[in-house]
């Protein structure tokens, strides 16, 4: 079963909007020069967003400063302006129309942030010895349910036996090796949502195998 | 919100899990239902879930929060 696509919460959907969404949505749908105005004001209403974004996100990413944040802000806020707007059709009123904005926002600056971030590094592939003495050589009381031995060796026989080529790839490198979803999205020309997907499905194979084998029972509760 | 547990960062957690695009589309209203004080794990189980498995999602949602609150204050 693939992640599921919608949830309704019945009672916050068919909230009244409020005014100021209901101006927003007029005025976005109104006429050209109404409309022309209302996207120079969710243009800085995103601008700003962007740029407070990367303002919080800025110790997960110090290298990126000065010209290069600013481009990266600009750009994130222009292209969510084109996502708002393209998608307009599916705001469904259950929240606040700015609230809703602003998701386009941190998605553009948080997958821009991120590519620009890891540009020139490289994507590990193989999940070979190094990657997995690695993971057995942390330290901590949840660590030593991952570094007892057998759960490692069965966790590592289950990648080889169990996953599709494609789905050892996505999960070596964004489970195995923290390298970021959006970065390997961009290296495979996907989008987040579908290598989520591929993630997602490895891991339900692995831990089905896990849980067969009875290695689980006690590590990850159903 | 993640899981740090580094088997639940390798696995995930079992159940049902909305996905990226779906976590996208009910992501302000469940950070709206989060700052009125509501149960976001009883009304967006799916959603809850997604965010413990996906690192880029929850960080995301770390964002939206912090604009949502800010434009109350």
């Amino acid at each position: 079963m693939g992640p599921k696509q919608v949830e309704t919460v019945p009672g916050l959907v068919s909230r009244e909007l409020d005014l100021e969404s209901r101006g927003w949505l007029e005025s976005l749908r109104g006429s050209s020069v109404e409309r022309s105005l209302a996207l120079e004001r969710l243009h800085e209403l995103l601008r700003r967003a962007a740029y407070a974004e990367a303002a919080r996100r800025r110790h997960l990413y110090p290298e990126v400063d000065g010209v290069e944040l600013d481009d990266i802000c600009q750009q994130a806020a222009a292209d969510a302006v084109v996502a708002v707007t393209a998608k307009l059709d599916g705001y469904r009123g259950a929240s606040r129309f700015t609230t809703w904005a602003y998701g386009f926002a941190v998605l553009e600056v948080s997958v821009k942030l991120r590519r620009h971030a890891w540009r020139g590094g490289s994507i590990p592939t193989a999940d070979d010895d190094a990657t997995w003495d690695r993971l057995a050589g942390g330290s901590g009381a949840a660590q030593a349910r991952v570094e007892s031995g057998e759960l490692l060796a069965a966790l590592r026989r289950a990648v080889a036996e169990e996953l599709s080529p494609r789905q050892r790839e996505v999960f070596v490198a964004v489970a195995l090796n923290d390298v970021e979803i959006d970065v390997v999205a961009g290296q495979l020309e996907s989008t987040r949502g579908a290598v989520y997907k591929v993630l997602h499905d490895a891991r339900r194979k692995l831990r089905l195998r896990l849980e067969r084998e009875g290695h689980l029972e006690e590590a990850v509760a159903r | 919100m993640n899981e740090r547990d580094p088997l639940t960062r390798l696995l995930g957690v079992a159940g049902e899990d909305s996905g990226c695009e779906g976590g996208m589309v009910l992501l302000a209203e469940y950070v709206e239902a989060e700052l009125a004080g509501r149960d976001t794990i009883v009304l967006f189980p799916a959603v809850a879930a997604h965010l413990r498995n996906c690192p880029a999602c929850v960080e995301d949602y770390r964002g939206l929060l912090a604009l949502a609150r800010a434009q109350d204050e």
